[in-house]
């Protein structure tokens, strides 16, 4: 028990998937600009991350490495969470539509979200067994929910203010993210 | 014709640089920008893999049905990631440990895909090659511009070399996270600054 939390507090705060790591960082800066949409990212993220860390596990335990082709990891692992997608989106559409009208267009976006892929490939590096596996992918996207949702917050307020010409809009929020990642770098050596 | 290949080639150094001017793949250019040798190493990677993909994709432009031409272009991506990562493993192994899970990731870099899908799928076989060339070289430019930038400021080297003498006290946060994102967004502002001739 008490190594999930050890887990948790890192994946989330010390090592996040976002902050600490830049990764996901094109969802992170498209899909921040209203509270809504984040919080809808947010979930779409941490809901496919959870499924897709499943079945790469699974592909990579009972397909590759028992047939030898490891080196066709990256091939597969796209391949698993792009169909994934395209399945949960079908899926929701048909038998959630409430919950497909809020995160129905984050979905198709994921597919190209490095913090999915690259959360399946830490998973598979560090070797955990299933279960592990599963929660660390869920806390990774945890994290990467708390970076969105904090970070849309700041930058519905920076909407509202005089920023110079130069720095509108990608820029200045490229600089808030650097200091909300300044800010969770204090956490470093908890874990 | 050679002056219309010669302005595809161009446009991926200046007018259309990615990340600059085309915000897209940002996740490299945040995560391996820590050095110089880092910025090359991944600009290099991610332009064998675009040459790769926009010449396999307008080759097979016409072949490959409109309604799943993504996952067409998905496969042709990670087959020449797989090479990129095959080749690296091979040549410059301390580096293809450096960047780690970054080079499977060029899979989901929005430019490769960006390339594939607004470029080479309607245009033939050598502008995109110079797209997909002008477009990586512009890439590996870009991010070894920032690697300088965290490299000098954080370490006080440039490429390994001391650059400072030895009472500099080097800015340890510009290669962590937070300087990547501080550098990448203040270059963006200087980019905004000078503007674009169309």
């Amino acid at each position: 028990m008490e190594t999930y939390i050890v887990m948790a507090v890192s994946a989330i705060f010390v090592n996040n998937i976002l902050l600490a790591q830049g990764l996901g960082s094109c969802p992170y800066l498209g899909t921040s600009k209203s509270m809504d949409t984040a919080i809808g990212m947010a979930m779409a993220v941490i809901f496919v991350l959870v499924m897709a860390g499943a079945a790469t596990w699974i592909a990579d335990h009972f397909l590759l490495k028992p047939c030898n082709i490891e080196f066709l990891r990256t091939l597969v692992f796209i391949l698993i969470i792009a169909s994934l997608v395209q399945f949960v989106e079908m899926f929701m559409k048909k038998s959630v539509p409430s919950l497909y009208a809020g995160l129905g267009i984050f979905l198709p976006l994921i597919t190209t979200n490095c913090a999915v892929m690259g959360a399946c490939l830490m998973n598979i590096n560090e070797e955990y067994d299933f279960l592990t596996a599963l929660i660390n992918a869920s806390f990774l996207g945890a994290g990467f929910g708390i970076a969105l949702i904090l970070f849309a917050g700041v930058r519905e307020r920076i909407i509202l203010n005089n920023v110079p010409e130069a720095l509108t809009d990608t820029a200045i929020g490229l600089v808030t993210a650097g200091f909300i990642s300044l800010a969770f770098m204090g956490f470093q050596g908890l874990g | 014709m050679s002056k219309s290949i010669a302005r595809e080639f161009a446009k991926g150094l200046w007018s259309e640089i990615p990340p600059f001017r085309l915000v897209l793949g940002l996740c490299p250019v945040l995560a391996v920008t820590m050095s110089v040798e880092n910025g090359i190493g991944m600009g290099l990677a991610t332009t064998f893999v675009l040459v790769g993909s926009n010449f396999l994709v307008s080759l097979l432009r016409n072949v490959i049905p409109p309604k799943i031409r993504i996952a067409c272009f998905i496969i042709i991506i990670a087959t020449f990631v797989t090479m990129v990562e095959f080749i690296m493993q091979a040549y410059v192994y301390p580096l293809y440990l450096k960047l780690g899970i970054f080079i499977p990731l060029i899979v989901v870099n929005c430019v490769v895909l960006g390339r594939a899908e607004a470029f080479a799928c309607k245009n033939p076989i050598l502008p995109s090659l110079a797209d997909g060339l002008g477009m990586g070289l512009g890439f590996t430019l870009s991010l070894s511009l920032i690697g300088a930038f965290r490299e000098v400021l954080g370490n006080g080297t440039f490429l390994g070399l001391q650059v400072f003498g030895d009472a500099f006290v080097p800015f340890g946060v510009m290669v962590k996270a937070p300087g990547a994102f501080v550098t990448l967004g203040l270059l963006l502002a200087f980019m905004n600054l000078v503007p674009v001739k169309k």
